[in-house]
């Protein structure tokens, strides 16, 4: 019991005070400069290509051609639409990470839309329809877990994850349910002959729909979180439950209305995707988006505008990723882990901008 | 049928007792680990490159021999997923990041590490062999229990699986004796519940948390090599896993933390999970709504402790959050 | 008394960020002694002791034990040193078990709760501790987990025995056994630290008290050469004539009126007891009372945070329209009719303010929803905020620092500034000084009596027995839960509160 190391710690970690944004913006450009060599490395391993070509290849994969930009910038305004969706809910530290299942669910609203009132009722008047049924059934969806939470304190995290099973077990059933042809398990492209429920495309712009509506929620979610009074409180109750409820907020209805906003956008993005994109729905719809999302609106500090820059980052790495698995005949999930890295890069490279070391010196006189 | 409903069930609990007795080592912990999909995944993807070296070495299927073709593929599996758990503490524990999103990044690239390698094995050894399926080594890891075939549905229920499915039950009555029996897991539930009196009693919280979730890792990975293996009888299917993963991490909360409930709770599990199978007459679309069963019971569950707020049914009070000693 | 020494500090200087916290302080305990650390809150009493414990580590200095430079880097070194700390939060686990909580982190041979239990039992007889092994610690009083907490010290075979603040959470007559047990204590040779800010207790029970002044060492007494007026002057530095001005009230009018306000709480226990009484407009009603006392609760159920039972009732009379019974509105309604409330928790941060917001947002969390449409008006806050920190004189970079970066000081005069900013008809405030300098409380009294004289109902809890005798016009003295007396603070004496503060209410609990 006596034998105590006679040592002082080596290194001392304190919290910091604050640092200068132009210094915690170059330890993040610093993290993802580490991450893009580690990933050039390993990309060089296993191609035997050179790094520089490695990265060349990742930029022609994302802007190579005007179609390849489109495309980029359509998955970066799915994911930024995602992410703007979750956003409030973080803000308000309610972890939502059921947005892959109220994105389906929005998608699956969309889709019965089309394919029950296709036809029958004028173009104009169904895209209506499919704009409120997507986004009231994200909402509800949304607000299910945000109820339980409101009400019984019940742990959001795992009942959001749950409910995205339960929601693309619903689209696999529907899938079924829909199926054209017969027998072929999934519901094709809906309305091929008609077009009707497809959102219209501006121009020749097949995305450009998509884009401006993201951007124009983007600049929505700007203000609403800083300027609005919804946004104040849901800071309010996230920063400190106990401060909301002595000013008299009531805790339970801002959960419930942030967590429907959130479902609420989620579904437009369900809707801009079955609508407005694939004109199709599957289990695989949301693709991975209300994952990938949380890290997105976290790695950005929820700020809409600096989500943007955090979903671009994230979209070149996949599509560049996905270029390079092309061209070096590589499995297409290389994406994911080139992804896998970057964001282990930049969620380690916070530490250093949230604390400071200090290394004693008690070896001073060993030089 | 009912005994050959039960031993699917159980073939289909397994994987989901693995993860969530080692998510639930991981969660006494405090830490939340949503990166077990991909840690089981990692475990999985390392036995089979493990596996895959091992039987491309040999020069004919019968030269293999049983230790190796077991060790081989367990030694990479328990390689792999000990890595993948080593980055989340690394991240979380020593880098205090968040929790909820390292582990999604973890999920991210280990999904994406499994379905690469699991995808690219083949050309990025340059054999000439068409699809990856390890059939001896599946055989050695399939091997039953004497007697399996000829005590009739004694045989079938209790003596029909490969010795990890035996492992797994050995493992959760581990963790359960040790959780609640040893002065181990007392200091691990401590660390879990209230890391600055887990800290304050001289309990390094760092080395526990490391501890726990590396270990907690490396048996959720098993349960990726256990469903390659034997499961599906030595051949990858890329996402061929699928969500078990969450399965696993919804059992956690199912059980409420108890790794001895998990064993009944992921025959339980499985059996929801392939149900649909053994009900007649059901439209094939009707067998997807069955399969989100065990997580409608998850949230049933999650909602019931919720309301009842027992405190002993509760997850670890500080899940989640990570620790940081001079906090003011 | 021995003179062998325990333990002693020699300059010990430990900072945060900009803070400083100990300043060269040295110490000095002997064997077989009960030493008390005397100081104001915030003096760095808790902060010096954890660095003794492990929690901190110092950024310079020494610390021996038994004569030996030591370094304790950890709890667990402290431990090794036979060193041990009760923390004013306990560190308890709550789905435990006593024994749990005590045998924990312990590693001796094998692990069996049974032969452990038995010799927590030993430990519990030869001091005479009453307690349930086998309780889990969410089910016991705070008088039990301090216990638990203290067993759990002894056990570890700790012969310096740290407590912060003990009597903080105890009756009158839990605290007699304390003191019982840690004389017993002293007697089988243990040193034992108190840490606290409070004048008598030092005198009853300690040997020798060192004393601490915003962070550093002032000097150290024996016991039997003090007095309380010494004690404070050290602990003050500089005579405690307060000179506060207290005007006499003009016009009181009856504001509020309580009748029979009772509250219980979730378990059970009762924490306010039909309490009944009045408050006027134009001056300042003190309440006094040893915390945990039903302030807290008494305030919140004005304010329209407590529930309350059903015969409670709380008139507010404004001038300007009907009388309303308070009970049963919400806490914005009766905001909205003037009530302010302005609590100063012990985390400061936990209520009334938050933390990562700025002071500009701060200065709205009450006002804004005021003014049309949804969106958020910060040119009021602003200007308010501004106005804040120059009349307070609030440091800080600028109006958008956010809260939680300035000190406590400053923190608290943005919290009663905004309070006092939206002129309420009734102000509660609860420890406005809490861990405040002494210029910066004089701004707070001085804000006070601003507002009493506006024509403001003030009801003012707190801990500064002395303040309230300068400041307020009555005082109001709780105890458990009750009042015990009303005394003209004119004429009211520290004697007399103190006897109403602490006598014993006929409880069901008073089984000594």
């Amino acid at each position: 019991m006596n034998k105590t190391k006679k040592h002082e710690p080596l290194v001392h970690i304190a919290k910091r005070d604050s640092l200068p944004a132009y210094k915690a913006w170059a330890i993040r450009a610093t993290a993802i400069l580490a991450a893009l060599i580690v990933a050039g490395i390993i990309t060089m391993l296993l191609t035997g290509e050179n790094p520089l070509k490695v990265y060349s290849t990742m930029v022609k994969g994302a802007f190579g051609t005007s179609r390849r930009i489109w495309s980029l910038l359509q998955s970066l305004a799915m994911l930024l639409c995602v992410s703007l969706a979750v956003t409030p809910a973080f803000k308000m530290k309610f972890w939502n990470i059921g947005a892959e299942g109220q994105v389906l669910i929005g998608g699956l609203a969309t889709a019965a839309c089309m394919i029950t009132l296709g036809d029958k009722v004028p173009n104009v008047l169904l895209i209506i329809v499919m704009i409120v049924a997507s986004i009231s059934a994200a909402a509800i969806w949304a607000l299910i877990p945000a109820f339980f939470k409101a009400k019984f304190n019940t742990n959001e995290t795992l009942f959001t994850l749950m409910m995205n099973y339960v929601a693309i077990q619903l689209v696999s059933y529907f899938e079924m349910l829909w199926e054209n042809p017969k027998g072929s398990s999934n519901i094709g492209i809906i309305n091929q002959a008609t077009h009707a429920g497809w959102l219209p495309t501006i121009g020749n712009f097949e995305y450009l729909l998509n884009i401006i509506v993201v951007l124009a929620l983007t600049v929505f979610m700007y203000i609403y979180l800083k300027y609005s009074k919804h946004g104040y409180e849901l800071t309010v109750v996230g920063e400190s439950e106990n401060t909301a409820r002595y000013i008299g907020l009531n805790v339970k209805k801002v959960i419930m209305r942030t967590m429907i906003l959130s479902g609420a956008i989620c579904g437009i993005a369900g809707l801009l995707l079955v609508g407005g994109t694939n004109h199709t729905i599957t289990t695989t719809t949301a693709g991975g988006r209300g994952f990938t999302a949380i890290m997105v609106s976290w790695l950005a500090k929820f700020n809409p505008l600096y989500m943007i820059l955090t979903a671009f980052l994230i979209t070149f790495l996949q599509s560049g990723a996905g270029e390079i698995s092309t061209v070096f005949g590589l499995n297409e999930s290389f994406s994911d882990i080139i992804t896998g890295i970057i964001i282990f890069f930049i969620i380690g490279c916070e530490f250093f901008i949230n604390y400071k070391l200090h290394f004693r010196s008690s070896h001073k006189e060993v030089k | 049928m009912l005994a050959t409903f039960i031993q699917r069930a159980v073939m289909q609990g397994i994987p989901l007792l693995f993860g969530s007795t080692g998510e639930i080592l991981t969660e006494k912990s405090g830490n939340l680990n949503l990166g077990i999909p991909g840690v089981m995944y990692v475990g999985g993807i390392s036995g089979v490159i493990g596996a895959f070296l091992y039987e491309s070495s040999l020069a004919a299927p019968e030269d293999a021999n049983a230790f190796l073709a077991i060790s081989i593929p367990l030694l990479c599996s328990i390689l792999g997923s000990l890595i993948m758990g080593l980055i989340y503490c690394f991240l979380t524990v020593t880098l205090r990041a968040n929790q909820n999103v390292t582990g999604l990044a973890i999920t991210t690239f280990g999904v994406g590490f499994g379905n690469f390698f699991g995808g690219s094995l083949i050309k990025l050894v340059d054999t000439d062999i068409p699809s990856i399926s390890l059939t001896t080594t599946s055989n050695f890891f399939r091997t039953t229990l004497p007697f399996a075939d000829s005590t009739g549905w004694f045989g079938e229920i209790f003596l029909s699986y490969g010795f990890l499915a035996y492992a797994a039950i050995i493992i959760a009555l581990g963790c359960s004796f040790f959780l609640n029996r040893t002065r181990g897991g007392l200091h691990l539930r401590a660390v879990g519940e209230n890391p600055a009196t887990a800290d304050a009693a001289g309990i390094s919280v760092t080395k526990t948390k490391y501890l726990a979730t590396c270990i907690g890792s490396v048996i959720a990975g098993l349960g990726g090599l256990y469903y390659v293996m034997d499961y599906a009888n030595g051949v990858w299917s890329n996402d061929g896993f699928g969500d078990r993963g969450w399965l696993a991490i919804a059992l956690v909360i199912f059980v409420i933390w108890k790794p001895k409930s998990g064993i009944l709770g992921s025959i339980l599990f499985g059996g929801l999970y392939i149900i649909y199978l053994f009900i007649p007459g059901l439209a094939l679309r009707t067998q997807e709504l069955f399969k989100m069963l065990p997580y409608v019971v998850t949230i049933v569950v999650l909602i019931i402790v919720s309301i009842r707020n027992k405190k002993e049914n509760q997850g670890p009070q500080s899940l989640g959050l990570s620790y940081f000693r001079e906090e003011r | 008394m021995a003179e062998a020494l325990a333990l002693e500090l020699k300059g010990i200087t430990k900072t945060f960020g900009s803070i400083v916290a100990n300043k060269d302080v040295d110490l000095k305990v002997y064997k077989g002694e009960i030493l008390s650390i005397l100081g104001e809150n915030g003096s760095g009493k808790t902060t010096l002791m954890n660095m003794v414990s492990g929690i901190y580590y110092p950024d310079s200095g020494e610390i021996l034990v038994d004569g030996k430079n030591v370094i304790i880097s950890s709890p667990k070194d402290a431990f090794a040193y036979k060193i041990g700390m009760i923390h004013q939060h306990f560190k308890l686990v709550d789905v435990f078990t006593a024994t749990e909580n005590i045998v924990l982190g312990i590693k001796d041979g094998r692990f069996n709760i049974k032969a452990a239990e038995k010799k927590v039992l030993e430990i519990t007889e030869k001091y005479g501790f009453k307690i349930d092994l086998n309780k889990k610690i969410y089910e016991m009083s705070v008088s039990e987990k301090q216990t638990v907490e203290i067993v759990k010290v002894l056990y570890r075979g700790a012969d310096i025995l740290i407590l912060d603040e003990p009597t903080a959470v105890l009756t009158p007559q839990e605290t007699r056994k304390l003191f019982n047990i840690l004389r017993k204590m002293k007697e089988d040779g243990k040193s034992i630290i108190i840490i606290t800010h409070k004048l008598h207790e030092v005198l009853e029970i300690s040997d020798r008290v060192t004393i601490l002044r915003k962070g550093m060492y002032v000097g150290t007494v024996d016991t039997k050469d003090a007095t309380e007026q010494s004690l404070t002057e050290m602990m003050m530095g500089e005579k405690i004539d307060l000179n506060i001005t207290r005007e006499e009230p003009v016009n009181p009018v009856e504001r509020l009126v309580v009748d029979n306000l009772s509250v219980v709480k979730n378990d059970g226990t009762v924490a306010l007891d039909n309490v009944s009484f009045n408050a006027y407009g134009g001056e300042i009603l003190g309440v006094a009372g040893i915390s945990g006392c039903g302030q807290k609760e008494l305030l919140e159920a004005i304010a329209g945070l407590q529930v309350t039972t059903k015969d409670s009732s709380v008139i507010y009379k404004p001038d300007d329209m009907e009388y309303q019974q308070l009970v049963g509105k919400t806490p914005k309604e009766i905001r909205k009719l003037g009530i302010a409330l302005s609590f100063i928790p012990e985390d400061r941060l936990g209520m009334g303010l938050v933390g990562n917001m700025d002071i500009i947002d701060n200065m709205m969390l009450r006002s804004y929803k005021s003014g049309r449409g949804s969106f958020l008006n910060r040119k009021q806050p602003k200007s308010l905020a501004e106005q804040i920190i120059e009349s307070l004189e609030v440091v800080t970079p600028s109006a958008t620092t956010p809260v939680r970066r300035l000190s406590g000081g400053n923190v608290q005069k943005v919290l009663v500034g905004r309070e006092i900013a939206s002129e309420p008809k009734v102000l509660m405030v609860a420890y406005p000084v809490r861990g405040l300098d002494i210029n910066s409380s004089y701004t707070i009294y001085h804000l006070l009596s601003e507002q009493k004289k506006n024509g403001a109902a003030i009801i003012f809890v707190g801990e500064d027995i002395d303040v309230l005798i300068e400041l307020c016009d009555r005082i109001m003295v709780m105890n458990s839960g009750r009042i015990t007396g009303v005394l003209d603070g004119r004429t009211a004496t520290k004697e007399e509160i103190g006897l109403l503060m602490t006598k014993s209410v006929e409880r069901e609990d008073s089984n000594e």
